[in-house]
């Protein structure tokens, strides 16, 4: 089997480690091996969480730089910094939706601009897929499903090997029954973005 | 029920690394566990506090790491298993009992975990505890995966009885916090009451029997050298002429490197799981087979120093590499390309590293440190401190917890760290050493961890200076775990004493103690004004509880609040403050009523007073 790499980037609080352990279920389901490591020792202070996901018969459970297959960032400045995991044949999807750094608000630092950084990316990778993931969790019922949003887009890529059945009845397993409406249609709005992107 | 508690063996179950070694203690019959938490190792006592809520396992948070190992060692002393867990600093801080233990010894099978930090995720150094084992004596075992980490807890539970000694057991952070499929073994019935058979002269080390029992700690060694020698998580892989000895997570960096480099029949791989004592004959006879080595090991060149040795002891001659200006540092953790290069450029192999994406052109990006939450009550008293003290040359030594995230600016309130409960010490060195307005910063749990000498040493030795011990009810920072002060009715728990700090400040015989609430921004300024002015020491209390747990209590919320019409963009609130609920909209401040937790410190911070509560429902910013 080929081994696929996964790197998720996200800022403490937006649920990049539910989107992991749905797509850990999903890989146990589709009997895909796999492993990951998360660093998310200050999640709830604002910083950064970043998970690798390895799929397929590697032992290893972190991605080095040049090496990830998919890049997929919550908040567009954290993809872009994230963006020495890639190589030219990487497939990157992004939220567009901003969360601003405290630092740039004391005035210690400049947001990016959002269409610079699309053609930061675009330039230097295989396939950019980027939208606003924020506003389609907002329309499917709840804006904390911009997790799901993404898992969506990230599944019809179809760089992983598991399906969209694989992925879905891991969300019924891992994510709470209240949300499970909202959560399944903001993945599939997450995969009809990706269509369009 | 506890997942970890499934009496399933041969079911398959996707665990954290944490989980999974909970899973192996449950398995061998853990009944005793105790902890001081730190990060990386912070889960795997969550699991356990969790498991003895619905069992009859004993758990305690422990005041701090000295103190688990003491309750643990007893308790296997009793014959009952026993574990205590802490990450990789913590064991400096039990190493006075654990190297007496050693010679003490145990007869129920006693763990030690250590969990390090390479790289320094959550940590103030990247100290290699490998040495804890070598300095101490005792057997230490190293797991590779998350699915050995669970295998091999039971090994250290038999060792330990084997032995009569307790055995440590290494992970680092990528163990820990990496998940993987487990495959659950069968849970042995716990033990949860021993018996003690008195024998000072075996267990009460004056310097007559000591001596004996260093001797019978030499002995042990051999024997677990021998045991090491034979040992099922030493393992060689391969039969090529080229040797790569590793350890712990790098194994997996080189076994994805060796089949991406398709040299799988170039190569032997020794695997050291039993790292200390280290299989001699079996290192030596891997390197008879080899006409060059690379030692692939996270931290310290400890596998390295040794084999050299080992080589020069059976006349090898062969080249032994490892940490090199043009191979592996000692610094920060490895990764799979970084192994996958070294192990070419040792090898002469020809490799292309994966052409990585140019960033030359992308921008400087904003950092995006971690930070105080927003309405964390540290922010307060901070701003409190600070404004008391205007006009004073003041140095503020730190501790660790949270509040060290105040180093940051705008509030730049830490000036001095060395470990936990350091604060209470420096900050009277600081006093006596320079002529400048010492005002040091403790929190709860980190005060009783070990805070509390220095407070008194301070009061003893006459100093001056003003201690702050910030009260936020809980240690916040590793997740929520109870310390001495907290309140366990609040959490529904019964059966638990409570520890006031001022009380154990008042009886040290502090001077001048004073309790604020520090979103009484006015008053709390005087007071802290007030205990600045004192000549000696001055303690100052602040009580409020963590946002957070505050959260998870479900207490009730504050109205949030927002910036109105009257704003004339001072922007004292950010500039002083930089809460997370600020932002910044068209050039003005606003507040995000879902992040604002209605503190109010920055109401009444605002010169204006243009900040005001929330009133309707509609929570406009």
């Amino acid at each position: 089997m080929d081994t696929k790499r996964l790197v998720m980037v996200a800022v403490g609080g937006q649920g990049n480690l539910l989107a992991s352990s749905v797509l850990a279920e999903a890989a146990l389901l589709a009997g895909v091996p796999m492993g990951m490591s998360e660093i998310h020792g200050m999640a709830q202070r604002g910083g950064v969480v970043e998970s690798a996901l390895i799929f397929g018969n590697a032992q290893s459970t972190i991605i080095s730089d040049g090496d990830a297959d998919v890049l997929m960032g919550f908040e567009p400045a954290e993809t872009l910094r994230a963006l020495s995991k890639c190589n030219s044949r990487s497939v990157v999807i992004t939220n567009l939706a901003p969360l601003m750094p405290f630092t740039v608000n004391i005035g210690q630092g400049v947001y990016p601009d959002l269409k610079k950084l699309q053609e930061l990316i675009r330039a230097k990778t295989a396939r950019l897929i980027a939208f606003n993931a924020t506003t389609l969790a907002r329309e499917a019922g709840n804006v904390l499903s911009v997790n799901m949003v993404l898992l969506g887009a990230l599944t019809q890529t179809g760089v992983l090997p598991l399906t969209a059945e694989h992925v879905k009845t891991a969300m019924r397993r891992k994510t709470k029954p209240a949300f499970l409406d909202a959560n399944l249609k903001a993945f599939e709005m997450g995969v009809a973005a990706a269509q369009t992107a | 029920m506890h997942k970890l508690l499934t009496n399933q063996p041969g079911e398959r179950m996707l665990l954290l690394g944490n989980e999974a070694i909970a899973r192996g203690a449950i398995e061998a019959g853990v009944a005793f566990t105790s902890t001081y938490p730190g990060t990386p190792s912070s889960e795997l006592s969550l699991n356990f506090f969790q498991i003895s809520k619905e069992s009859d396992l004993y758990f305690e948070y422990s005041t701090n790491e000295k103190v688990s190992v003491e309750v643990a060692a007893a308790a296997a002393a009793c014959g009952v298993r026993s574990m205590a867990m802490m990450k990789h600093v913590g064991l400096n801080v039990a190493a006075d009992s654990l190297m007496t233990l050693a010679y003490v010894g145990v007869k129920g099978g006693m763990v030690i975990l250590t969990a390090d930090d390479p790289a320094m995720f959550s940590s103030q150094n990247e100290q290699d505890n490998r040495y804890y084992a070598k300095l101490s004596g005792l057997p230490m075992l190293e797991p590779s995966t998350v699915d050995e980490a669970r295998a091999i807890v039971a090994y250290a539970f038999d060792l330990s009885e084997k032995l009569q000694e307790p055995v440590l057991l290494r992970t680092t952070t990528r163990i820990n916090h990496s998940s993987g499929a487990v495959t659950l073994g069968e849970i042995r019935p716990r033990r949860t009451k021993g018996s003690f058979t008195k024998d000072p002269l075996n267990l009460v080390p004056v310097p007559a029997v000591a001596r004996r029992l260093h001797v019978k700690l030499l002995q042990n060694l051999a024997k677990a050298r021998e045991l090491s020698e034979q040992s099922a998580f030493n393992i060689v892989e391969g039969r090529g002429r080229w040797g790569i000895l590793c350890n712990g997570v790098s194994y997996n960096y080189v076994k994805d490197a060796v089949a991406e480099l398709n040299i799988a029949g170039e190569v032997t791989i020794l695997r050291i799981g039993f790292s200390h004592p280290l299989p001699v004959r079996m290192i030596q006879n891997f390197l008879k087979g080899c006409e060059k080595v690379l030692v692939v090991e996270e931290g310290e060149p400890y596998l390295e120093e040794s084999a050299k040795t080992y080589a020069q002891e059976a006349g090898l001659t062969l080249p032994i590499r490892g940490k090199a200006p043009d191979l592996f540092s000692q610094l920060y953790e490895y990764d799979p390309a970084m192994v996958r290069k070294h192990i070419a450029a040792c090898f002469g192999l020809a490799y292309t590293p994966p052409a990585q994406v140019d960033l030359s052109d992308v921008p400087p990006l904003p950092q995006r440190p971690p930070t105080l939450c927003a309405g964390c009550s540290h922010r307060a008293t901070y701003y409190e401190v600070r404004k008391a003290a205007e006009g004073l040359d003041t140095v503020f030594p730190s501790d660790i917890g949270c509040y060290t995230l105040g180093l940051l600016p705008p509030l730049s309130m830490a000036d001095y760290l060395l470990c936990m409960g350091s604060s209470t010490g420096t900050v009277g060195g600081f006093s006596k050493a320079c002529d400048r307005k010492v005002i040091s910063f403790i929190g709860d749990s980190t005060f009783f961890h070990s805070g509390i000498p220095g407070l008194i040493n301070a009061v003893f030795n006459n100093h001056d200076l003003t201690l702050v011990i910030l009260d936020n009810g809980i240690t916040a920072m590793t997740g929520h775990q109870p310390n001495p002060a907290v309140d366990m009715a609040q959490l529904k728990l019964e059966g638990y004493g409570r520890v006031s700090i001022e009380a154990v400040v008042r009886a040290i015989g502090v001077p001048h103690v004073t309790v604020i609430k520090p979103y009484k921004v006015k008053k709390s300024i005087d007071a802290i004004k007030e205990a600045v002015a004192f000549k000696g020491v001055s303690v100052i209390i602040s009580q409020e509880l963590c946002v957070l747990y505050a959260n998870s209590l479900k207490l009730p919320r504050r109205k949030p609040f927002r910036v109105s019409d009257k704003c004339r963009n001072h922007r004292d609130c950010m500039d002083r403050l930089a809460c997370p609920a600020f932002y910044v909209w068209e050039d003005r401040i606003k507040i995000d009523a879902n992040l604002c937790t209605g503190c109010a410190l920055c109401a009444q911070v605002c010169p204006e007073n243009a900040i005001l509560p929330v009133k309707d429902a509609a929570k406009k910013g």
